[in-house]
């Protein structure tokens, strides 16, 4: 035991000394303040963050790995590609667009620390395309009290528009999931009066704001609503009872993994209702994989394993190669894209990407965070674009894409049923959109103006 | 100055609340001039790494001192992050930060009771089952009681404004104004360094003593009269509570309180940071948080720096995570702490046996070659010792 007397001793010695040390520190810290501290805080006044004379850096969270990322992946690697395009064009004002991307996984927590990271650490002017509804709820707090632009976040939740003075610097994009419903619901209710509905429906956000709006038209004709948790793959009991309510027409706001397990399902029980999906949970190509996977090969995949489902269309996608906007998405792929072919996400992701450029064109050379926001609620709703029907942006709604098409899936491409439908959450009315979005073509060199 | 040596050698030896007490505001000095010195996105991940420390340090106690194994942690994570949420929903929540943490912490403790009695029943493989049952479970209830609870998408966590006696006194010690990053990662710290020192002043007690006991032999300890389900339970409702602290500073950091947070992935990662650090060591439990809150940035960094296209980069961290945990169980199967520790004896002994032929000292060569003062040093041996039995 003596042995071990000299070492303590050593450490309660040095222990002290490096304790009046740093209190000596702390003291001299605050004899300075004045001058150094204010000095260091108050240095980034003039220019905004994240902006440069010749760069801009924007970030964004998406799930690069994990359950989630099997398409949702896609997405940032179109939006680099076109902002890359942008770039060889000499860039926005003479500036360079940066954009990192983080993964998050798909997880909350992680979309918190990345948040954190490319706001604190990477200096991002803004956040463009952040996916997913638990995800970036993490984060519209922060992002709004940091004042971080929030432009265009990948879900169709209403909570990043429909109420701007609580989040101020939020924009939605898509269409919100209620006016969707309304739109199907609209439809249904006109074109299939005897149809017995079920609604199947994921239990969040997303199923909650669909069943609104179908409820507003088909209330008395719903039989049944079951509901599934994302990430819980047996949908048996759910379809079993959608089967067993008579339900011969099924509307599903669900994601594609859920697309491909409904589906092998009902084959499963015999359950041959026609099927009506959401446009999130219809891309063609991404179920056909999944259903494949799932049923070990017994299922054959391919685009047209949904042939005869009904879906809705808010953007032209790679099954229509004659669209001006595909073509230079096209284009755009093969200058800029890397490995791989464009796909549906792809498209996605160049078609937010081209509203953030418009968005930087309109803020002018004097880039600031609010300056891009007030230009956003002045003109956001002239903004050109792929979208079929004009954007909501106002100083009183955030919410995005105002309308679009019901469509019945034909060989793996939409057959239009309805011309593009436009409305609004609440009781606005479902109308025939008169803005012409839908026929118009990207300019020549495929870089967008100011409105 | 000889005499004033040999007292402070004196209560060093005899003192263990007193040294542990020293250690911990040395800790909190050295938390004062890294956070001070780091940036607001540092100074968040330095609040990530405080809770997976303490609710490491809590699961380390509980393996590495009572031999028992928990996968669900993460859920009793998720019982003390949910409390918090249900205190802390809006700016005006008036309930005190302390006792909002106060409150997780004694939730979870109550859990804890449940689960540690049921679990004190159980040995090896099947309480490792018995608990991945509750970190599967608990998320949920949180999906069930969606009003209540948020469902998928959780609840948000609204951390209150700071108190101006805070500000006025991080002004007075530092001279510069208190960021709010910087305000939950003191929060984060000031718990876990709290946390620490409850959990090795109790390893140290009679109660830590039993503990190991129970873990080194049942039957022996039995016959010397101590209670096994007792002691279980005891080290079990511990643990619990510090996963219930861990889970109230991580919705402070995260600011949401959400299933998807709370997956089985938390619990296995808590297992592997206590793994990696070294089974039964406070530090270890600390490191091993460290290695994996830092990890998967520095790497995707090195990766996007390398080249590699986003998507690659963001794959390359698990690869890394899962490479560094392969070798690590490889080369130092006792975990980081505890073969420096080893390697530091052997060096003693060896030291003290050149002495010894020299005739000076007079050194019980076994003395410091004895771990069962502390942390077990062999994972293997503990974990497996509930079914072998």
């Amino acid at each position: 035991m003596r042995r071990r007397l000299h070492r303590p001793t050593t450490l309660v010695a040095a222990a002290t000394v490096g304790v009046l040390l740093l209190g000596a520190c702390g003291a001299g810290g605050r004899d300075d303040d004045g001058g150094g501290g204010d000095g260091g805080d108050g240095g980034g006044g003039a220019t905004a963050p994240g902006v440069t004379e010749d760069s801009i850096k924007i970030g964004a969270h998406f799930p690069l790995t994990g359950v989630a990322a099997p398409g949702y992946n896609e997405i940032p690697t179109g939006a680099k590609a076109y902002f890359d395009y942008v770039n060889a064009q000499g860039g926005v004002h003479g500036r360079q667009i940066e954009y990192v991307v983080r993964d998050d996984g798909y997880n909350p927590t992680n979309t918190s620390s990345v948040t954190n990271e490319l706001v604190l650490e990477e200096e991002i002017f803004a956040m463009v395309g952040g996916l997913g509804t638990p995800t970036h709820s993490a984060v519209v707090d922060f992002l709004n009290d940091e004042g971080v632009p929030d432009f265009f976040v990948s879900s169709g939740s209403l909570q990043w528009g429909d109420d701007p003075s609580a989040y101020p610097y939020t924009f939605g994009w898509q269409p919100d999931y209620e006016i969707e419903g309304k739109i199907i619901g609209q439809y249904v209710a006109e074109n299939m009066p005897d149809a017995k509905v079920g609604l199947f429906l994921q239990d969040d956000d997303f199923g909650d704001d669909a069943e609104k709006g179908v409820r507003q038209f088909l209330d008395d004709q719903v039989v049944a609503a079951e509901r599934y948790t994302s990430g819980n793959t047996d949908v048996g009991p759910q379809i079993a009872s959608l089967q067993a309510a008579g339900a011969d027409l099924v509307l599903s706001f669900n994601t594609p993994s859920y697309t491909a397990l409904s589906q092998l399902v009902a084959l499963k029980l015999g359950y041959e209702p026609q099927w009506f999906y959401t446009n999130v949970g219809s891309d063609a190509d991404l179920v056909g994989s999944l259903l494949s996977r799932f049923s070990e090969g017994a299922v054959e995949g391919g685009s047209s394993s949904l042939d005869g489902v009904m879906t809705t269309e808010y953007i032209p996608g790679v099954d229509q190669p004659d669209d001006p906007w595909v073509q230079l998405w096209q284009k755009v792929w093969d200058g800029h894209g890397e490995k791989g072919k464009l796909t549906n996400y792809r498209v996605y992701g160049m078609s937010h990407a081209y509203a953030f450029v418009q968005a930087l064109q309109a803020a002018g050379e004097d880039l600031t965070r609010d300056g891009i926001v007030e230009a956003m609620e002045e003109i956001g709703a002239d903004l050109e674009g792929p979208q079929l029907a004009p954007f909501r942006y106002s100083s009183d709604s955030h919410l995005g894409i105002s309308g679009m098409r019901v469509v019945e899936i034909r060989n793996g491409a939409g057959e239009d049923l309805t011309p593009v439908l436009v409305t609004d959450i609440g009781d606005a009315e479902i109308v025939e959109d008169d803005s012409g979005q839908d026929g118009d073509a990207p300019p020549e060199n495929g870089v967008p103006e100011a409105p | 100055m000889a005499a004033l040596r040999a007292r402070a050698s004196a209560w060093w030896a005899g003192s263990i609340l007193g040294r542990h007490l020293l250690v911990a505001l040395l800790g909190l000095v050295v938390v004062v001039v890294v956070l001070e010195s780091s940036s607001d996105f540092r100074n968040l991940q330095l609040a990530s790494m405080a809770y997976l420390g303490i609710a490491a340090g809590g699961l380390t106690v509980l393996t590495g001192l009572n031999g028992q194994i928990s996968l669900g942690h993460g859920a009793l994570m998720a019982i003390g992050a949910y409390t918090t949420a249900l205190l802390l929903d809006d700016r005006e929540a008036s309930t005190p930060l302390p006792l909002v943490v106060l409150a997780a912490v004694v939730v979870t403790l109550l859990v804890g009771i449940a689960v540690g009695a049921a679990a004190a029943r159980l040995h090896g493989p099947y309480l490792a089952g018995a608990t991945l049952a509750l970190a599967v479970a608990v998320p949920g209830i949180a999906l069930y009681f969606k009003e209540q609870l948020g469902g998928e998408q959780g609840l948000r966590v609204v951390l209150p404004d700071i108190p101006a006696w805070v500000l006025d006194l991080a002004f007075f010690v530092t001279g510069q104004d208190l960021t709010r990053s910087r305000y939950v990662a003191y929060l984060a710290w000031v718990t876990l360094v709290i946390t620490f020192v409850l959990l090795a002043n109790l390893s140290r007690s009679r109660v830590g003593r039993r503990w190991r006991a129970v873990r080194d032999d049942e039957v022996a300890a039995e016959l010397a009269g101590v209670h096994l389900g007792r002691a279980r339970v005891s080290a079990f409702v511990v643990s619990a509570a510090a996963a219930g602290a861990a889970g109230a500073m991580m919705a402070v950091t995260v600011r949401l309180a959400a299933p998807s947070g709370f997956t089985l992935t938390l619990s296995l990662t808590l297992l592997s940071a206590v793994v990696l650090g070294g089974l039964g060591s406070l530090a270890g439990a600390l490191i091993g948080a460290a290695l994996l809150t830092f990890l998967p940035q520095v790497v995707t960094d090195l990766g996007v720096d390398a080249g590699l296209s986003d998507i690659r980069a963001a794959e390359l961290a698990p690869l890394v995570y899962g490479v560094v945990m392969v070798l690590v169980i490889l080369l130092a199967p006792a975990g980081i702490v505890g073969t420096v520790r080893t390697a530091l004896v052997k060096r003693r002994l060896r030291r003290s046996a050149v002495a010894q032929t020299g005739g000076a000292a007079t050194t019980d060569p076994t003395s410091p070659a004895t771990p069962a003062t502390d942390p077990a040093t062999d994972p293997a041996t503990t974990t497996s010792k509930g079914s072998t039995t």
